[in-house]
């Protein structure tokens, strides 16, 4: 009779939980899929193990809630004594480590590959400034600085009286684009000269810090031309939210035409940039100099 | 509030001062408890604040309220805040009220230095809290203080780490004064098996504190002398190493998690069984459950940083030690479960808040485990799904474990019931509106945006808005929560000693409120008054 009755609350409470939980998925965004190699498994490792996780939440959270709706004083339930099964205990550690070893293996053989940086057909060396980033190309002989689009820039200022919706692609645009071929194997080295940053491109797959006296690297393997928006990730300071990265995957072709109309001309180098406030701050945060991605923007133009 | 009943115990009892001068001396555990409770609310209070600073800036695009330095002097402060000032003086009140009671002892064992390990406190947060008057603000580089970029800061840096300092020595003395209260002061028949979850919890906690604290108080101090003194631990052009500093950190940092979460584990091990009528159900595999964590805290912490560029095998024993952690924690909820299955329960105020806890903290914990997969870490990291998660888990879960702790034991502090119906309203206000805060930013995270920025991209709008409706939400039931304590405090239907029907242990033994001095002979404790049994003896 009871035990009936704990069956048909259960099966209630799970078609509940199941219409809550697929209602929050629906409304939601999940992770981008992504445009490399790299990504396309990391979305489908996040999906595979948010699937696993949601499944287990469902089954846990309808077992607590059955117990919620039949196990009442006010319905009468007298308690039970029982309080030890080691048959039970042994049941729910075992299965979990089951489900972390599921879990485990593809996330390995995911971060093995995503590990290996050789092979690479072109180098790209990525450095952190506050705020803007600086990129070299390094066999292509290409060098620039990348911040904030003038446009983002006014508006973000207080009281700037602009409407952010009225800016093309607000806080997600810069000056000079890292632009890229599509279908190459591109390893990135990564570093800093300030303060540690983080260059995330969602689309791309993955983070990695810049680190001030360190050299990372990852690489990626772009299937598909766009353009593709991130940001920094890691706090770098007061502007850290206005150094956005924009990648322009554009076809080997037309990659080459981009190399040659760049003339092999070399940025200046960072202490003589207008815009860099990046060393010998130590003294005093409170002298920073004002509208910094304003001035750098007005430099970049000027060099043509 | 309790001379009254303390009619039955010796007469120099009685002789202790009066006004400002009792809580400035005094040396008893039930009234240190209370102003490490009433601290930990003021400042829960004060970074709820800064909290909402940061939610009003973040309501729609566009800077419209802060600029973004004292936009990241708030994140930062409202951590800092939060964590030192509001969660873990939470959980040392709670500990100074009940374990001496619930282990049958009269006071904690080392009462001077108790009363000392609070003074420091006011003290500790004043400094911190005046940084943000400073001509060079308060600091501005989150609550992890990483090098280079802490180190740009103003002088203000000094009085943080000095603030620090204080509050881990307060630590310290807290967590000594603990374990040896839990080792020395328990009424015979009291054995180590016997004991209440909440007070396990807090010997694995106090053991933790004392293991990680000095680790902190290295890596400041290095950051002090880097900064001030010419060292360059951190700095690579001197030879030193910005991401050594993260390692240090967080060998303090990850156990510190546990710090913020193994009592709450306690306070829920003893409400569920007292509402569902029945003893918990595998104590045994509980107590083991909390030391698995606590040892396995400290070899995960490098799951806070696997974007820094590890080596490959480091990379994969942290992710493989902390998607064990879901072991024992798993262990865990299940035993609550098992606890409830076939129970008889009510739902008071203390039962809703650790049914919430139950709920929201497994979803911090699911997505904890997600977060552990590193590959998929490389896109979560620093994002705002991080952000949520650690908010499930910190305030459906730690805090909620607090407040579900303060309603259950109000009566027994007091001698009155608090308002039932009022406590109902906070709960489903708490519930609702901390969902509506923290359940979009996994949405918010997954699509890109990074903490820790104080303005967005357009397409982050809709989210940031539920958000911010649901953090003011929050926020002002969190006013209703004082405001029931204040009311309680103040009267209220007399509670009995029992309070709960379902109640056990020896802190329902004595009257309600609890005299001043409780136990000063020790009570006889057997099987039939423990709120626990250990079955496998």
């Amino acid at each position: 009779m009871k035990r009936t009755n704990e069956l048909i609350v259960a099966l209630a409470v799970l078609a509940v939980v199941t219409v809550i939980t697929w209602g929050l998925f629906a409304v939601g965004d999940n992770m981008p899929r992504g445009v490399t190699p790299f990504s396309k498994d990391v979305y489908h490792l996040h999906n595979t193990v948010l699937g696993i996780v949601t499944v287990i939440g469902i089954l846990v959270f309808t077992a607590m809630f059955t117990s919620v709706v039949v196990h009442r004083k006010s319905k009468g339930y007298e308690p039970a004594k029982f309080t030890h099964s080691t048959k039970a205990e042994i049941t729910w550690t075992t299965i979990p480590i089951l489900i972390l070893i599921v879990i485990a293996i593809p996330a390995t053989s995911v971060l093995i590959d995503m590990e290996d940086t050789g092979g690479a057909e072109m180098n790209v060396k990525i450095t952190g400034y506050q705020w803007l980033w600086k990129y070299d190309y390094i066999e292509d002989g290409i060098s620039f600085y990348s911040a904030l689009d003038r446009d983002s820039n006014r508006a973000r200022q207080i009281g700037s009286g602009i409407n952010p919706r009225d800016v093309d692609n607000y806080l997600l645009e810069v000056d000079n684009r890292l632009v890229l071929p599509t279908n190459t194997r591109i390893r990135f080295l990564l570093t800093a000269d300030d303060v540690i940053h983080s260059w995330w491109v969602p689309e791309l797959g993955w983070k990695r810090d810049a680190i001030p006296g360190m050299i990372n690297e990852a690489w990626t393997y772009i299937e598909e031309e766009g353009v593709y928006r991130g940001q920094c990730a890691e706090l770098c300071g007061k502007d850290h939210g206005f150094m956005p990265i924009v990648v322009e995957a554009v076809s080997p072709e037309e990659y080459r035409r981009w190399v040659e109309a760049q003339g092999g001309e070399v940025a200046m180098e960072p202490e003589e940039h207008p815009g860099f406030v990046g060393r010998d701050r130590a003294s005093g945060s409170d002298e920073q100099p004002e509208e910094s991605a304003e001035t750098i923007n007005i430099a970049v133009l000027e060099q043509g | 509030m309790s001379n009254a009943t303390t009619a039955n115990h010796d007469d120099h009892h009685d002789h202790h001062p009066t006004g400002l001068a009792r809580w400035l001396f005094t040396t008893n555990h039930k009234e240190i408890g209370t102003l490490y409770l009433v601290f930990s609310l003021i400042m829960f209070l004060v970074g709820g604040a800064m909290a909402l600073v940061i939610r009003a800036e973040l309501f729609a695009p566009g800077l419209q309220l802060v600029n973004p330095e004292f936009f990241n002097q708030m994140t930062t402060m409202h951590a800092l805040v939060m964590i030192f000032g509001a969660v873990m003086p939470a959980f040392v009140g709670l500990a100074n009220w009940m374990i001496p009671m619930m282990i049958g002892g009269p006071d904690m064992a080392l009462p001077r230095m108790n009363n000392w390990s609070f003074w420091i406190l006011p003290f500790a947060f004043t400094i911190l809290l005046s940084t943000l008057f400073m001509p060079s603000g308060a600091p501005a580089s989150g609550w992890t203080l990483y090098p280079p970029l802490s180190l740009q800061g103003g002088n203000s840096l000094a009085f943080v780490i000095l603030s620090i300092h204080l509050m881990g020595i307060s630590s310290i003395m807290g967590a000594i004064n603990v374990i040896a209260t839990i080792l020395n002061m328990r009424a015979p028949g009291m054995t180590l098996l016997r004991m209440p979850l909440f007070v396990w919890t807090w010997l694995i906690t106090a053991f933790l504190l004392i293991a990680v604290m000095p680790v902190l108080a290295g890596a400041v101090t290095m950051l002090l002398t880097d900064r001030f003194f010419g060292t360059s631990f951190f700095d690579a052009a001197g030879g030193g190493d910005p991401v050594l500093y993260q390692h240090i950190f967080w060998f303090f940092g990850h156990p510190e998690v546990y710090i913020l979460i193994l009592p709450a584990f306690g306070i829920i091990s003893e409400i569920i069984p007292t509402f569902s009528r029945k003893r918990l159900f595998g104590y045994t595999a509980m107590v083991y459950a909390t030391a698995t964590i606590a040892f396995l805290s400290f070899t995960v912490w490098a799951h806070h940083m696997f974007t820094v560029g590890m080596p490959l095998g480091a990379q994969l024993f942290f992710m493989y030690a902390t998607m064990v952690i879901a072991v024992p924690t798993g262990v865990k909820i299940f035993n609550w479960i098992s606890t409830m299955w076939r129970g008889s329960m009510t739902f008071e105020t203390p039962m809703l808040f650790a049914l919430g806890f139950l709920v929201m903290f497994t979803i911090g914990g699911l997505s904890g485990l997600m977060l552990a997969i590193v590959p998929a870490d490389y896109q979560y990291h620093d994002s705002y799904f991080v952000v949520a998660h650690f908010h499930y888990v910190l305030v459906t879960g730690a805090v909620f474990a607090i407040m579900a702790g303060v309603y259950y034991w109000l009566p027994k502090w007091t001698g009155h019931m608090y308002d039932e119906k009022l406590g109902k309203i906070h709960f489903w206000w708490s519930t609702i509106s901390v969902n509506v805060l923290f359940f979009p930013q996994h949405y918010l995270g997954l699509a890109g945006m990074p903490r820790r920025i104080p303005d967005y991209a357009i397409q982050f709008t809709e989210f940031n808005m539920i958000s911010s409706i649901g953090g003011f939400a929050f926020g002002f039931a969190q006013l209703l929560f004082a405001y029931i304590v204040w009311k309680c405090v103040r009267g209220g239907a007399p509670a009995t000693a029992q309070v709960w029907e379902g109640a056990r242990g020896l802190e329902w033994t004595v009257p309600s409120p609890a005299p001043l001095h409780t136990f000063d002979t020790p009570p006889k404790v057997d099987d039939s008054v423990t709120a626990h049994k250990d079955e496998l003896s």
